[in-house]
């Protein structure tokens, strides 16, 4: 019995509640819960009317057996019927088991909406806040529809009272989430921003996290808040501790709401006036000063919530990524958390050390730490906090410090728990290959990590050792002795025996000059290893044997034996029979002249994108490590998928199995393609085709690794939605849109008036998605002027991975609006759908044209017409730079011409546009003051609507 | 401030107290609770708070023979949801007077009132200790009045036998 017991305590329950507690056995506890609900029941069943109270007890009964992890089917009824009770304890014992237990049984939502609106009309807040609650608890798709549009009103209306404000904030940002679709923006969007001002501090922490989540996917239409979250920010950060009176947490002022609103900022880029970003520095200025005066609490509480503002503040320093000194500030005070006492602190400064080592000005700070993260990395004695030290070493390795990195990471490996043994090889491989100058050392790290860690050395990192030592001949020699000594190991890893074979059947005549290292003797290493491989290595091997009978034809002998044997010859695995029927046939009756062209060394691997990526970026996928860790980073780091070039090229050869070691184009004999040999029946596991990729794996694989390495854009997700059409202006390829669930990548590729957009779908979660469609919807009056297709796309995305679809555009006539792609789908049993703008604009069907001076200026005399030219003067929004207009405006698609126009200063460029009916051509001129930051652009062109629009788009991007 | 859930769960693994801000099938909300608990329950005293778990953040605390574990979003800070978690904390405290697990499990009702003042829809709602706890007692005087309307118990209810 509890000590003590307060409100109305039901005393049935209690009783209840203790029988559980007493069952000596699982059995007896079911056995009571069945005896309770089989009373319930009958109760429920029974001739005579309950009253409130015993009602309220049985559902209160029944909602306790349900949180022990029993099923109930019953009872639902009652605890609706408790809601129109006028005793608000029966009233809201009903609320919670709805709240715990609904399910969408359509008749009961009916009811329960109806409890839900009278409640919400009642004018008395308690009920109010009941009904909210309720319907921010439940959140789903009907409340959605049935209460939307009441609780903006009810939030903003002048005579709510608090509590009851707070309370429609949230369940207005939960309904929010759940269904965007039909939360209706309005008038009380401005409203809502201004309750940042409001007196009471609970009503502003609810509302900032509101409008924060409005901000993030709709930035444009709360952009007042930043003023005024600056205003509140400052005037908390400037406070004395105690004024803020029960907002003060241990001698903290406010750190919820600092924290919200510091969040909150983090929607928008810093701001464009100079006092109020002035006035934002000098309360992130006070933030860091603070955390060097000595602490006003030895509890740990007191340090907590100082750090969080600190850290979130650091968020913001990092976000917005444009003061060098914040930046290294930041740095430095991360750098002292490195050596604090408190674990959490450790931690906290090692994952936010990893997003400061990708910006350009805190970079080289990051790498003066890295002493102190080696060793942390030794001395750890949690395992996600070594996880941590690894991440941030995997951030900050550049050209200068990876020899010392890998080495460290490579001895780390030794004793690493075997749960993150995979993702360090993985990282190995990629800084190893990254930063490499000098290959004999890539050679060496990738043999290490076989040796250290074989069996988490994946295909992907030994097949790209060998396309490396494929394609640099400055490598090779080094290569084939070193695996030849390494071979030499009684006990070798079979990745090791993989790698050897391939490097020596291609490259063993390098090495072949010394006795020690003969051919004889490099056949028989080989063999020795031979028996102790499994199906796929022999085959390999049995590849490599072939290449040496091209190699040294002394050794020819000795090979036939070995491929005629019965253990070969009647090998029960249909592969390596194959193999070795085959290959003594073409040793017997082949010349010499044709079997060193058949046997020709390998050409080099076209060059492509590195597979490891693909493989990280897969195994940050949730749910594949139990401990996973840098899908922050990754996240952040998506600046632009650009998919590799071989993307689609590259499935037109299909993978021939002998292609790989015999570079002829003879036929492939039919019935091998059902005899894949290797473990798995996929294609792509064979070692042979893959080590070639031909057939690279498939797209999910080849597209998803680069937005690893692409370290531009850190804010990438949080401006997406509309921003993102802007940025696609001068570019073509990028990331879409981007959730917690879904990234959309886009490549595309336009000629005359011709376009083809490739769209990249990656699945970010474990989970599969689907039910997934996506379609291209205009406007009436743009269907006649742009023409789109789409090709279906796969129903469903399995987890991590990636579909692409394509889409097919032709431009008819000249056109202003944008298509929209519309995509829906289900994960984890919620529908979702996105919509975002397709950014396909007029400029994307430019061709550029080159001219002279004298003819530039004689046609833009032609275009004189007063409707032909549109002109806009407008602010710079960026930085004035030079190269980075150039670049901006050749990505708009017109010829930048030089020395055209007498003032060198200003920028001017020509080109067509096509469209299906007509060639347009434009003139344009771009006069930048640096003293006033404005800008001047002239559009000039035959048509008015080309004109106009090509001078909106162009004008957004500077 | 985006809390996924809130699980409340002994040191023998047995649940006392969930909440969930994102929807989610009661299947798989139990391998959750399953994987979580075993998770931090292996954990040694002296590790670090936080965790990374699937693409989220887990951070928990121990309070006495409960913990208490929080699962955030990526982009959260785990210092302020850990002082939310302590926030809950005083909250019990000061409602129960000096809470024990025993509380929690015989009045897990007043449990989940408390939290949906402190917390809604994953947000913090009303950080002020003061204004939350004003919230419920005004609450629970409303409970009284209406007991007193009520009609008297029987005498087999004071001995639990309905």
């Amino acid at each position: 019995m509890p000590a003590v017991s307060k409100g109305d305590g039901m005393r049935g329950l209690a009783v209840f509640i203790s029988d559980i507690r007493n069952c000596k056995s699982k059995e007896a506890e079911i056995k009571r819960i069945n005896k309770e609900l089989a009373n319930i029941r009958s109760k429920f069943k029974g001739d005579k009317a309950l009253d409130g109270y015993s009602k309220k007890k049985y559902v209160c009964k029944l909602l306790f057996i349900f949180l022990l992890g029993h099923d109930i089917d019953f009872g639902h009824m009652e605890a609706v019927n408790l809601l129109s009770s006028n005793k608000y304890t029966e009233k809201q014992i009903g609320y919670l088991f709805i709240s715990v237990l609904v399910n969408s049984n359509s008749d009961l939502i009916r009811l329960i909406n109806n409890a839900i609106k009278n409640d919400l009309a009642s004018r008395n807040p308690t009920f109010m806040n009941l009904a909210l609650h309720c319907i921010a608890n439940v959140g789903s798709r009907e409340m959605a529809e049935a209460f939307a549009s009441e609780i903006p009103r009810i939030l903003v209306a002048g005579d709510t009272m608090d509590s009851v404000k707070q309370s429609a904030a949230l369940c207005l940002l939960r309904l929010n989430r759940s269904s965007p679709d039909l939360v209706p923006m309005g008038d009380w969007t401005a409203r809502v921003v201004h309750l940042l001002n409001d007196q009471h501090l609970g009503v502003v922490t609810a509302a900032s996290s509101l409008i924060t989540t409005l901000a993030q996917k709709q930035p444009d239409d709360f952009k007042t808040s930043v003023s005024l979250a600056v205003t509140r920010l400052s005037r908390i950060v400037s406070s004395a501790s105690i004024d803020l009176q029960d907002y003060t947490y241990y001698f903290v002022a406010a750190p919820w709401l600092s924290v919200k609103l510091l969040r909150l900022l983090q929607c928008y880029p810093p701001p464009e006036d100079a006092a109020l970003r002035g006035r934002l520095t000098e309360c992130l200025e006070t933030i860091l000063n603070k955390a060097q005066e000595p602490p006003k609490s030895k509890k740990v509480q007191h340090s907590n919530a100082k750090n969080a503002v600190l850290f979130e503040a650091i968020s913001l320093i990092i976000h917005q990524d444009s003061e060098p000194t914040l930046l290294v500030r930041a740095c430095n005070q991360l750098g002292q958390f490195l050596q604090h006492r408190e674990t959490n602190l450790r931690y906290l400064a090692l994952e936010s050390m990893c997003t400061l080592a990708s910006s350009e000005f805190s970079h080289e700070a990051v790498k003066t730490h890295i002493e102190t993260v080696i060793n942390a990395l030794k001395t750890e004695r949690d395992v996600s906090v070594r996880q941590r030290a690894v991440d941030l070493l995997y951030a900050m390795c550049d050209r200068s410090n990876a020899k010392q990195i890998v080495a460290e990471m490579l001895s780390y490996l030794e004793t690493a728990d075997y749960s993150i043994r995979e993702e360090i090889v993985l990282k190995v491989a990629i800084l190893a290959e990254k930063y490499a100058v000098d290959y004999t050392w890539y050679v060496d790290t990738i043999l290490n990590l076989i040796r250290i860690a074989g069996d988490y050395v994946s295909e992907e990192v030994w097949y790209r050792v060998i396309q490396i030592v494929i394609n640099r001949d400055d490598v090779q020699g080094y290569a084939a002795k070193t695996v030849f000594e390494a071979l030499q190991a009684p006990a070798c890893h079979e990745n090791l025996v993989k790698v050897g074979g391939y490097i020596l059947g291609e490259f063993g005549n390098l090495i072949a000059g010394d006795s020690r290292s003969s051919p004889l003797v490099q056949f028989n290493l080989l063999h020795s290893k031979f028996h102790l491989c499994s199906v796929p290595t022999r085959a390999l091997l049995l590849s490599a044997y072939i290449k040496f009978i091209n190699l040294f034809p002394e050794v020819k002998a000795t090979i036939q034996d070995v491929l005629r044997s019965d253990s070969q010859l009647r090998n029960a695995d249909v592969e390596i029979q194959q193999r070795a029927v085959e290959y003594l046939r073409l040793s017997c009756v082949a010349s010499t002249d044709i079997l060193a062209t058949v046997l020709e060394e390998m050409p080099p691997f076209p060059e492509r994108e590195s597979s490891i990526l693909a493989k990280l970026k897969k195994k940050k996928g949730p749910g594949n490590l139990p401990e996973t860790n840098d899908s922050r980073r990754n996240g952040k780091v998506n600046g632009s998928t650009e998919p590799s070039e071989k993307m689609e090229s590259s499935n037109q050869c299909f993978p021939s199995l002998f292609a790989d070691l015999l570079p002829t184009n003879r036929p492939r004999p039919a019935p091998s393609s059902s005899i894949m040999p290797s473990a798995g029946t996929v294609v792509s596991t064979h070692p042979f085709t893959d080590v070639l990729n031909l057939n690279p794996a498939p797209s999910t694989g080849a597209s998803l690794l680069i937005d690893v390495f692409s370290e531009t854009s850190i804010e990438a997700s949080t401006e997406m939605s509309e921003d993102s059409f802007h940025r696609f202006i001068c570019k073509n390829n990028g990331v879409l849109y981007e959730n917690h669930l879904l990234q959309i990548g886009l490549r595309s590729e336009y000629r005359q008036n011709l376009g083809r957009m490739y769209i990249f779908y990656g699945n970010k979660t474990s989970a599969q998605l689907l039910n997934f469609s996506s379609s291209v919807t205009s406007s009436d009056a743009l269907k006649a002027q742009l023409n789109v297709q789409s090709k279906a796309v796969d129903p469903v995305i399995e987890g991590g991975a990636q579909v692409q679809q394509i889409i097919n555009i032709e431009c008819v006539s000249d056109f202003t609006d944008a298509p929209a792609l519309n995509i829906q789908f289900r994960c984890s049993g919620t529908l979702q759908n996105i919509s975002v703008k397709l950014p396909v604009m007029l400029n994307k069907f430019f061709q550029p044209t080159e001219m002279t001076s004298q003819d530039f200026f004689q046609r833009w005399k032609q275009l004189g017409d007063p409707r032909q030219e549109v002109q806009k003067i407008f602010k710079a929004k960026h930085p004035m730079d030079k190269d980075l207009t150039k670049s901006k405006i050749v990505g708009f698609g017109v010829a930048l011409l030089d020395a055209v126009d007498p003032n060198n200063e200003n920028f001017v460029g020509a080109g067509i546009i096509h469209t299906k009916n007509t060639q347009v051509g434009c003139l344009l001129r771009l006069e930048p003051n640096i003293q006033a930051q404005m800008y001047r652009l002239t559009l000039r062109t035959s048509r008015d609507t080309v004109s106009q629009r090509l001078c909106d788009l162009l004008a957004e991007q500077f | 401030m985006t809390m996924q859930f809130m699980l409340l769960f002994s040191r023998q693994g047995k649940l006392r107290l969930q909440k969930w801000y994102v929807p989610l099938s009661d299947k798989e909300k139990k391998k959750i609770t399953r994987e979580l608990v075993q998770t931090v329950l292996a954990r040694k005293p002296k590790m670090c708070s936080f965790l990374e778990w699937r693409d989220l953040k887990i951070v928990y605390k121990r309070y006495a023979s409960l913990y208490f574990c929080c699962a955030i979003e990526d982009q959260d800070n785990e210092l302020i949801t850990l002082e939310i978690i302590h926030r809950y904390v005083e909250l019990l405290d000061k409602y129960f007077g000096s809470v024990c697990e025993l509380d929690i499990i015989f009045n897990f009702e007043k449990a989940y009132f408390i939290l949906d003042e402190f917390l809604l829809g994953g947000e913090a709602q009303e950080t002020s200790k003061k204004n939350v706890l004003k919230a419920i007692e005004q609450a629970d005087l409303l409970q009284e009045d209406a007991k007193e309307a009520e009609t008297p118990r029987s005498v087999l209810e004071e001995i639990g036998l309905t």
